[in-house]
């Protein structure tokens, strides 16, 4: 039988724990269950594998996949092929984190409470907003409930998002309003931006939301001066998401007026593992909190005043005002979030300004060299953080497995998205890529037009 | 000895560094060529200063300021703190699937999607769906999920009256939240004195506006609800569905499926019932699987077998769209595969077998000192009400509290919140007799203490790093972040 190792009760103990309880037999305890909806069969799984097995067989699957480690990637569009300080998995692997639940135990659950403190002051500090909380699942589900968060505050239902805002998070967004009766309404791009004078026709004071992402989905830094009074001056919030990699180098939201900020925090040390998991970033300013989705970890002390954490204003939350609740998230991100805020610890303010200014330039490098070539030119002039779109001269699935051949994971196809572009390709360039690795790409894309 | 931690922020020093780079080594242009000065940040970034050192000894500390399965007893009702196999974290972390990115192409991730593939395979056959989404990023999540497949069901055949959804009073919290997210009303079931749905309340509930009935079975009481052909025959006869929520799935497994039961949607916990760590608060994993009927509506995209290669299919006109900017947590879907792998048919059956098990050999054990509100054979868990000790002067928190310092992790305590002073207790399969007859000790000391010193346990705990904090200070004088002084 499988699973004998993590089963600790022997035939004699179940034996005496049957004549504690007084019945005859395991099934006895089963009979409340009616026969007709008894399963009358084994269940036809796969056979039971041993531990040597078990490995074997997840180890072929591994092996099928082409990845990070075999190839140079140059993938994005939310997720990243970032450097992960191996102390990161030191941490995150200590069994005292990973095996706990919720921490609704304070007491003995100080680490994970304090960890939690700690990543939400980093998560304020990279934002400049005044309050973070624990963790949403992803980018996409921060940016849904965000603007949900946004709808909570303003008393209104109509949010309206860029069509530079990421394709896979406005389809979760899409998802989320669609059900619960929301408005949504997207704003039209101008040269790879936000038309910020379509912005300023479609707002209204029904507007509850207007969601914007920088760098947006096309590595562009958009111009935000102006935004936040535009939006403002009709009552509704701004929310922003946000690459936290990129917040070391450009304004940050609190800066240009941004309400409520989210994000993608994958790019800070968590491996892209397939796009799961992932960590949803949700920060804002103090007036919101008591609309915010999700555990907060507040400082508190015990009766001898030593300094402690606990989960609080749990009165937002669904286990404790059950339909009223301000979202039903009940596990978040957690032990990713920790990872993040390892790597926030790591590189303190110096390191990630130096991240940051690495994938700034490699990413300018690239472009410069890319765009250079006959038939590749940039999708959108302007300013890019790590990632830029380029106009490719053929289909792009075909370059990207002309590109697999020299064990390059090419760019993210973007045409399904935004079907005006024709042909268009996300390349993202990180701190991890060499020179040599750039101009390998650059020949490559070189020999296929 | 009690004391507190200092934080990152407090034992940041300025010039430490905790991380190396390589050297830049494309020509280098001016920063402000590349992004104009006036989008440039001009506040400070306030992170700590700190070297490799000082961060690991920083979270060693607090990971031994911190309880997890591997340290001890967690029978956390209705979370299913099983013991997480440490083949589980190997096989997540393999680099063929730790670094591969969800916009690769097909042909390059073959291997990620017949694990996927073969995961629907197995919990459709545990579940006895027909199919299933793996993207759902956590229970609460599938919840959501779930409801929104029967919204787009409903509305697809133009029945758009269905503005409510049933729930029994036992059920957890994120149920009436998730149903509220979806944009429905919350009509609340109750219990009879079984503590079981009222199915004559059920019946005279539910008309042509009910879209679905949200059901954990067994309950949050750890009961089966017997009644379920006449409660999902009196759903389906209104034009309404059956949702399952899966949390209390490691109950039943290989004993009944939620599709021999009627359900038309389920989600399952994989951070319970498959044995995925909780990770003090994620990432969990809640597939959403669904009868034939239901199916075009899932998230896209769908995983399918063509010929001999896997592929993913977005060709479905009605789904709803997606609920998670790729898979889901595909990282935790590995450790519950590989979970089911190792414990095949025989063994999945052989832990519920033992999860209800345990559970009836612990009550049977408890009930002799402590108020057994629904005293009759349960599943996997079971409720005690603490009204006796509460009147004594220490509640179902106290107890809790109590037991911290006895080296256990408490029940979950104050739900189903139709028991008064509930102490929900769930064993699980992965643990032997000795722990169960400790944990009975010491929650007989504990009654003992309460009956000779009320009001000492009520102001415990006495062995932890820190003592019972103040959550009403931290709830009225919010302190969410660390700020410089």
């Amino acid at each position: 039988m499988g699973g004998k190792h993590y089963l600790p009760l022997t035939d004699e103990d179940r034996r005496v724990m049957l004549d504690t309880i007084g019945v005859e037999s395991v099934e006895d305890l089963f009979n409340d269950i009616p026969a007709e909806v008894r399963l009358r069969r084994d269940l036809d799984l796969p056979p039971a594998l041993a531990e040597s097995e078990a490995l074997a067989h997840l180890n072929d699957l591994a092996s099928k996949n082409k990845n990070y480690c075999s190839c140079v990637s140059f993938m994005g569009a939310g997720v990243y092929d970032h450097f992960i300080p191996s102390v990161i998995r030191h941490v995150t692997g200590r069994s005292e984190f990973y095996t706990s639940y919720t921490p609704y135990q304070a007491e003995i659950s100080q680490g994970i409470l304090q960890a939690i403190f700690e990543y939400q002051t980093m998560i304020c500090q990279l934002t400049g907003m005044d309050v973070a909380n624990a963790s949403m699942y992803d980018g996409g589900t921060a940016v849904a409930e965000g603007a949900i968060m946004g709808c909570g505050a303003t008393r209104r239902s109509k949010v309206l998002v860029s069509r530079s805002v990421s394709p896979f998070y406005r389809d979760v967004l899409r998802n989320y309003f669609n059900s619960r009766g929301l408005v949504l309404e997207e704003i039209p791009l101008k040269d790879g931006c936000t038309d910020r004078e379509n912005l300023d026709k479609m707002l209204d004071d029904n507007v509850a939301t207007v969601v914007l992402q920088q760098p947006n989905f096309f590595g562009m830094v958009e111009n935000m001066s102006g935004i936040a009074d535009m939006v403002h001056g009709h009552k509704a919030t701004l929310l922003i998401s946000v690459d936290p990699l990129s917040l070391p180098l450009l304004q940050s939201p609190a800066e240009y007026g941004a309400d409520i900020v989210v994000g993608e925090g994958q790019a800070l040390g968590v491996p892209a593992s397939f796009g799961g998991p992932l960590l949803g970033i949700m920060a804002a300013r103090d007036r919101f909190v008591r609309q915010m989705p999700g555990r907060i970890a507040g400082e508190t002390s015990d009766s001898e005043g030593n300094r402690g954490y606990v989960l609080t204003l749990q009165t937002r939350e669904q286990h404790i005002r059950r339909e009223k609740a301000a979202s039903n998230i009940c596990s978040n991100e957690a032990l990713v979030a920790l990872a993040a805020s390892v790597y926030l610890a790591a590189l303190g303010p110096k390191g990630m300004r130096e991240v940051a200014e690495q994938c700034l330039q490699k990413a300018a490098y690239a472009r410069e060299k890319i765009t250079a070539l006959d038939n590749y030119k940039l999708a959108f002039p302007g300013i890019n953080f790590k990632e830029f779109a380029v106009i490719v001269p053929g289909d792009p699935a075909d370059l990207n497995r002309k590109l697999l051949e020299k064990n390059i994971l090419g760019g993210v196809s973007i045409t399904p998205f935004y079907p005006e572009l024709e042909n268009a390709m996300l390349f993202a360039v990180t701190e991890k890529r060499s020179r040599e690795e750039i101009d390998i790409l650059v020949r490559e894309l070189e020999g296929w037009s | 000895m009690r004391k507190s931690k200092a934080l990152l922020f407090e034992m940041s020093r300025t010039g430490r560094e905790g991380y190396s780079l390589p050297t830049c080594d494309v020509p280098m242009q001016p920063l402000d060529r590349l992004i104009p000065k006036t989008l440039q940040r001009s506040e400070p970034l306030e992170l700590p200063e700190l070297t490799e050192v000082e961060i690991i000894r920083h979270y060693t500390e607090l990971s031994t300021r911190n309880f997890g399965v591997d340290t001890g007893f967690y029978p956390l009702g209705s979370c299913t703190m099983k013991y997480n196999p440490k083949v589980n974290e190997e096989t997540a972390v393999l680099p063929g699937f730790s670094f591969i990115h969800p916009c690769q192409s097909e042909e390059t991730v073959q291997g990620a999607l017949e694990l996927l593939y073969n995961m629907e395979l197995s919990l459709k056959e545990l579940t006895g769906m027909d199919r299933f989404t793996l993207q759902p990023a956590a229970g609460a999540h599938g919840e959501l999920t779930g409801l929104m497949v029967i919204q787009a069901y409903h509305r697809h055949r133009g029945d758009h009256k269905r503005n409510r959804v049933l729930i029994p009073l036992s059920a957890h919290g994120t149920n009436p939240a998730t149903v509220s997210m979806a944009g429905y009303d919350v009509i609340q079931i109750p219990c009879d004195d079984r503590g079981l749905v009222d199915l004559k309340a059920l019946q005279a509930a539910v008309d042509d506006t009910t879209s679905a009935l949200m059901l954990t079975n067994p309950s949050t009481l750890g009961l089966f609800e017997e009644d379920i052909i006449a409660i999902a025959k009196a759903v389906h006869d209104a034009g309404g569905l059956l949702y399952y929520d899966g949390a209390n799935m490691n109950a039943i497994m290989g004993y009944t499926r939620p599709g021999d039961m009627g359900f038309d949607v389920v989600h399952l916990n994989i951070h319970k019932t498959l044995a995925t760590p909780h990770g003090g608060g994620g990432p969990g994993g809640g597939p959403v699987g669904v009868r034939e009927r239901l199916a075009p509506f899932l998230p896209v995209p769908l995983v399918d077998k063509q010929g001999d290669n896997f592929c993913f299919n977005y060709d479905l006109p009605n789904s709803i769209g997606k609920v998670h900017s790729f898979y889901g947590n595909f990282g935790v879907v590995i450790k519950a595969y590989t979970y089911l792998r190792m414990m095949g048919a025989e063994g999945l059956k052989q832990a519920s077998s033992d999860a209800v098990l345990n559970a009836n050999y612990l009550m049977n054990l408890l009930k002799k000192t402590y108020f057994l509100p629904y005293d009759r054979p349960c599943k996997h868990e079971f409720v005690l009400s603490a009204r006796p000790e509460k009147k004594k002067g220490a509640g179902a928190g106290d107890i809790a509290k109590a037991l911290l310092d006895r080296g256990f992790h408490p029940p979950t305590v104050y739900f189903p919140l139709i028991v008064e002073e509930a102490l929900m207790i769930e064993p699980t399969d992965t643990e032997s007799r000795e722990t169960l007859d400790a944990f009975s000790r010491a929650m007989e000391e504990i009654a003992k203490d309460i009956d000779q010193d009320a009001g000492k346990v009520a102001n415990g705990p006495y062995n932890t790093v820190v003592g019972r904090l103040d959550e009403v200070r931290a709830a009225r004088t919010p302190i969410l972040r660390w700020r410089k002084e």
